[in-house]
């Protein structure tokens, strides 16, 4: 199948960046990155400067790859890294759009590779639980319920891609910072600093330019593990209530 | 180290709550103004909408709760858009080139366009309390409002500015289409309400979905029947 | 030379504990003037830094990733194995260490692997206590499965996602201790380089990947946590950016490698479909628990499979060979994984592969389907259920144990997995062997310590499932948090180092130059397509069987392919901007050379083990057949000249509490 791929090339972090159209042949087994593996191939083959993309474990799980394909961050499967993507999804002759994620926070740093340290630093703010190493006791001391382990494990499966930040019209973060806040709060190990990480975490959040969640939930639709929304709810009850209940 | 209290009102949720709990406000109001708009639809020459017009207009409490609601109102009005303004600059300098929402709980469309609607409902309200709520309190009888009596006391015949009004299609179009907006506004921000106050269970959910959804459009229908049926009765 | 491996005296249960509480220690004072550096922060390097920050030394933390997250411990699917015994089926910290050295083939060293069995148990305490949503019963209570090689259940899991959940919790902490600012982290930062001061290790070069800038790091120890080698051979399941890079240069420093040869293939990926693909995955070994590895009895039957003619379904019950099963009765198709892969290599060479390129097996559930739909139609109380309605029971039961990777082989193939057998087929998974080091985890250079995939210390030739995570984070939390306490307990009046001296200034202009030479070489072929053509020599030469003659040509092959490199490479771009075609470059170049130790050391090793498997020795009916008299030693390996042969050092491998035999899985 041919191609006709619209990718945004930018040399690094000051230029301003442009479009640059390419034709790529491609076979419908291929994976999206694949693809992009062989027009990397043609360019350096002609002494040209392939396209910088961020990838790495190919299976859908390190959340290192990203990109905006035809308006879509990961492309138009659902529940689906860009990795695990494949041609099979497009049409012969199709123009393909391919952007990096757009948010402040998020600034890019060449072609389509964008800066994700924000959600590290959101991390470090209080999304851990403090506990050393030789300091825990028994992994059965404390029961978990099924449904809650499982709760928590829905919310933890967050690959911290970023694709909910690139599909929000207003570039909120809420989804990645709620679903990492409900994994802790979700547990019993995680309660004993759960006001404190929520406040933490937000403001960490607010301070890293992210905009605002209006709920209009595109993050879910987008999100390639399917992180619910409902975590959102409970991070701004979690927020609420520590902002109103804790003594700081 | 910031006080808490502005720490909170500040912070990105905060602020959305705001945003909610004025909302909730302004939808709670919404129902009761119909309920008294509702008057208007009596046959009966305006007797018990002017009534209640002039009850309204001159009890202390109800007074006090309209001095909130414009608070609330321009509250809302004017964190919304800060908020719009903040969201669009937190997407960076460029934007994409191509977008497709999709939303999994919303129509996304209704929802990415709050901001929007929002502004189209500021201008409605702005003309519209110019034409009635203005009118209502400090109109000068005999330059557009006349006094009536009911019952041995004279009121302002509001009922006989809004009849005027809607005998104008212009502005019976404009209303209709006003509260259609308010409808697309509503259908979006009564769930998501309860969405920032942190309310989402899977039990409760679909009943606030429901009641929002009925909210959103019986309410607005109730608003934008009666420039029609004014419009109507007088053709 | 003879290597030692520096194991303490004392009976094998009580080594570990006894050598704890007589080892020197660093007071918590003196904690706090030494530097660490550890490279990598994947399960072992995130735990070793978090828990080194814990401590009190000032840690500095590398990795290449963009976030310490990415590393490719978060791709482990099935699991953590430990001692706990919570299923009272007598498990026990010995027979854990026995399965270990047993699924190892016997080439392990038997400390090491007793105190991986001990700690194992602190690891599952640790991770619950950080967050780890690990597979609950009804009752609150931590789940288990079983997992190939071994006949009780000892394995904890997150669904299918077990490293991605143990490495958020290495993250998390790593994380916290960054926030103390006990640890400093250093995201898309490249070792490129060991430096030595001294004999000793005492800090790295490393290349920015963001602006291309040199840095010069100085510390009083140097940690190595950077995984394995398996991209060796292009395709394996190893994510794009493993490499051997760090390890290598230690190498090239002095380090020895031991047993390269030993890798880990997979039984359970996903067949290769094309020539442009960059990677295979792999499904979970915790599959085989359910699913029954099959070809058909009939070469014709094969046949019109690979034509697309028959479906699998389509062959009866009788014209199936469930070969695990019938080759290994007791262990059936739960056998360690280099024999269940080398069965499979076994079948399809004999032209009964299932998919057009000949090289795959089946994997089938619908039995599993049909176990677990009636015993669901029982226990709903269905009295004859329709054979429609026990389908999709069990279907639902096998989705809720599986549903993820069910998924993720739709995803990739197109074809549905409960309707249809899945297609498998072995594939590049792990390597056993890495940097020798010694019960401490320190390399022969004195500082520089290696933990997790990188060294070669635990596996023997052969890993057995779920034991991955385990040492990685054995490693990182709870051994050498002690264990780099004896170098640096006689460090404590070192004091911090120059990184203007002569040995970082050296270090960093031979990285310059290097970088350099790849871009101002002016070739032609990219770095990727050496790379390819590597795998190719290496999986065919040096995979799943070897031999004398084949490794010999290999050998040559990668010498001239490497001659090839450096006369033909062309890397776009500069070395003072983000280039991953430069990154690429480095790393295939180090692969070229590891590719030829490997060739060295399976030519070397005179016996068929674990995941090394030689044609020369097998049995009759094809099983492995290990020399334990000649060749029960590590083989590692120094090669600081490349222009020179390499020198082997022997450990031998010394077995006082394991009676060493023959492996039956039979």
């Amino acid at each position: 199948m041919k191609l006709n791929l619209k990718i945004w090339r930018q040399k690094n972090a000051k230029d301003n960046g442009r479009f640059e159209n390419h034709q790529v042949v491609a076979n419908e087994h291929m994976s999206f990155l694949e693809m992009l593996d062989v027009l990397n191939e043609t360019l350096i083959s002609s002494q040209k400067e392939p396209v910088a993309f961020e990838h790495d474990c190919r299976e859908g799980i390190c959340g290192t790859c990203s990109l905006v394909i035809n308006g879509q961050p990961h492309g138009p499967q659902n529940g689906t890294t860009t990795c695990q993507l494949h041609m099979r999804h497009f049409k012969d002759g199709e123009t393909i759009v391919i952007e990096p994620y757009r948010a402040k926070a998020f600034p890019v740093m060449k072609d389509l590779v964008v800066d994700r340290s924000a959600f590290d630093r959101i991390i470090q703010a209080g999304g851990f639980v403090s506990v050393d190493a030789g300091q825990a006791q028994d992994g059965n001391a404390v029961p978990i319920g099924k449904e809650i382990a499982s709760k928590a494990f829905d919310a933890a499966a967050c690959i911290g891609c970023g694709a909910c930040v690139a599909a929000c019209p207003n570039a909120s973060a809420m989804l990645f910072v709620s679903a990492k806040v409900s994994h802790l709060a979700l547990l019993p190990q995680g309660q004993v600093e759960a006001k404190k990480r929520a406040q933490n975490m937000v403001h960490q959040m607010d301070e890293e330019g992210f905009g605002m969640c209006s709920n209009v939930t595109a993050c879910e639709a987008e999100c390639p593990k399917g992180i619910s929304v409902e975590n959102i709810a409970r991070l701004n009850r979690e927020y609420i209530g520590a902002s109103f209940t804790a003594n700081k | 180290m910031k006080n808490w209290f502005v720490s909170f009102f500040t912070s990105s949720i905060g602020r959305k709550l705001l945003m909610a709990l004025t909302g909730i406000f302004l939808i709670l109001f919404l129902v009761v103004h119909l309920v008294g708009n509702l008057q208007l639809l009596h046959n009966d020459g305006g007797v018990a909408f002017n009534v209640y017009a002039d009850f309204m207009g001159n009890n202390p409490l109800i007074q006090f709760v309209s001095k909130g609601n414009f608070f609330f109102i321009l509250l809302h009005a004017v964190l919304g858009l800060f908020l719009w303004s903040k969201n669009k600059s937190a997407r960076g300098s460029v934007g994409y080139a191509v977008t497709k929402t999709r939303a999994t709980q919303t129509n996304p469309t209704m929802a990415k366009y709050m901001w929007a609607y929002g502004i189209v409902i500021l201008a409605f309200l702005i003309i519209h309390l110019v034409q009635f709520w203005a009118m209502a309190h400090y109109g000068e009888i005999g330059y557009g409002i006349e006094l009536v009596n009911i019952e041995g006391k004279d009121v302002r015949n509001l009922y006989a500015v809004v009849a005027e009004t809607f005998t104008n299609l212009g502005f019976v179009v404009f209303y209709v289409v006003s509260m259609f907006v308010i409808a697309l506004h509503l259908w979006h921000g009564f769930q998501s309400a309860f969405q920032t106050f942190g309310l989402s269970h899977p039990k409760y959910t679909p009943i606030i979905k429901f009641v929002g959804a009925a909210y959103s459009v019986l309410v607005p229908l109730g608003y934008a029947v009666i420039p029609i049926v004014f419009f109507l009765r007088n053709a | 030379m003879e290597l030692n491996g520096n194991v303490p005296s004392g009976p094998i249960a009580e080594k570990w504990t006894k050598y704890k509480s007589s080892m020197p220690l660093v007071s918590p004072d003196n904690k706090r003037r030494l530097d660490i550096i550890v490279v990598g922060s994947g399960l072992a390097g995130a735990a070793a830094a978090s828990s080194l920050g814990e401590l009190g030394y000032n840690v500095k933390c590398f990795t290449f990733h963009d976030s310490p997250r990415r590393a490719h411990s978060i791709a482990a699917q099935g699991g953590i194995n430990a001692a706990k015994n919570y299923k009272n089926d007598g498990d026990s910290v010995y027979r854990l260490f026995y399965d270990t050295i047993k699924g190892g083939d016997y080439r392990a060293r038997e400390a090491n692997v007793h105190r991986l069995a001990e700690v194992s148990v602190d690891i599952i305490d640790q991770c619950v206590a950080q967050g780890v949503p690990f597979a609950r019963e009804y009752g609150g209570m931590l789940d288990n499965r079983s997992f190939g090689g071994t006949q009780v259940q000892r394995t904890f899991y997150a669904r299918g996602q077990t490293g991605q959940q143990l490495l958020i919790g290495a993250y998390q902490s790593l994380s916290r201790q960054i926030s103390l600012g006990k640890v400093t982290m250093y995201n898309r930062h490249e070792m490129l380089d060991v430096v030595l001061v001294d004999g000793k290790a005492r800090g790295i070069i490393t290349r920015n990947l963001v602006n291309g800038k040199l840095e010069r790091h100085a510390a009083h120890a140097v940690v190595l946590a950077t995984g394995g080698y398996g991209n060796v051979f292009y395709l394996s399941t190893n994510a794009m950016m493993c490499n051997v890079t760090a390890a290598w240069r230690a190498v090239r420093r002095g380090a020895y490698m031991a047993n390269p040869c030993y890798t880990q293939i997979h039984p359970t990926c996903i067949p290769q479909y094309g020539d442009y693909q960059s990677k295979l995955t792999l499904m979970s070994e915790s599959l085989r628990n359910d699913g029954r590895v099959w070809v058909p009895k009939k070469m014709e039957d094969a046949k019109a499979i690979r034509e697309g003619k028959k479906k699998g379904v389509d062959i009866p019950e009788a014209d199936r060979d469930y070969y695990l099963e019938r080759r290994y009765p007791a262990f059936g198709n739960l056998v360690p994984r280099d024999i269940a892969s080398r069965a499979a290599k076994v079948v399809c060479d004999q032209g009964l592969g299932i998919v057009p390129t000949g090289l795959g097996v089946y994997l089938d559930f619908a039995d599993a389907i049909q176990k677990y739909g009636k015993s669901k139609a029982h226990s709903m109380n269905l009295e004859n259920p329709s054979a429609k309605q026990v389908w999709e029971l069990g279907q639902k039961v096998v989705e809720e144990k599986y549903g993820n990777l069910f998924e993720m082989y739709e995803k990739i193939t197109g074809e549905d997995p409960y309707t249809n057998p899945m297609k498998i087929y072995p594939a590049v998974h792990y390597t056993m062997g890495g940097l020798w080091v010694d019960y401490n985890l320190q390399t022969n250079i004195p500082g520089l310590f290696a933990l997790g995939e990188c060294n070669f210390s635990d596996h023997g030739a052969n890993r057995l499932g779920a034991s991955a995570l385990m040492q990685g984070l054995a490693d990182g939390y709870f051994v050498i948090p002690y264990t780099i306490g004896t170098f640096l307990a006689n460090e404590i009046r070192t004091p911090k180092f120059d990184t203007n001296s002569q040995a970082f200034v050296d270090a960093e202009n031979d990285v310059r130059s290097r970088l350099n030479g790849f871009i101002t070489n002016g070739g032609k072929q990219s770095a990727e397509s050496f790379h390819r053509r590597l795998g190719k020599i290496m999986w065919e030469y040096c995979g799943m069987a070897r031999n004398a003659e084949g490794l010999t040509k290999a050998r040559k092959m990668i010498q001239a392919l490497k001659e090839e490199f450096y006369a033909d490479l062309y890397v776009p771009g500069t070395a003072d901007e983000f280039n991953p075609e430069l990154e690429k470059a480095t790393r295939v170049a180090d692969f070229l050379e590891l590719g030829e130790l490997m060739c060295i050391d399976a030519l070397q090793r005179e016996e068929s083990c674990g995941g090394h498997f030689r044609e020369e020795h097998q049995t009759e009916e094809g099983e492995a057949l290990r020399d334990d008299v000649g060749m029960a030693y590590v083989s590692a390996w120094g090669w600081k000249d490349t222009s020179l042969e390499p020198e082997l050092n022997k450990e031998p491998l010394v077995y006082e509490n394991i009676k060493v035999a023959a492996r039956s899985y039979k």
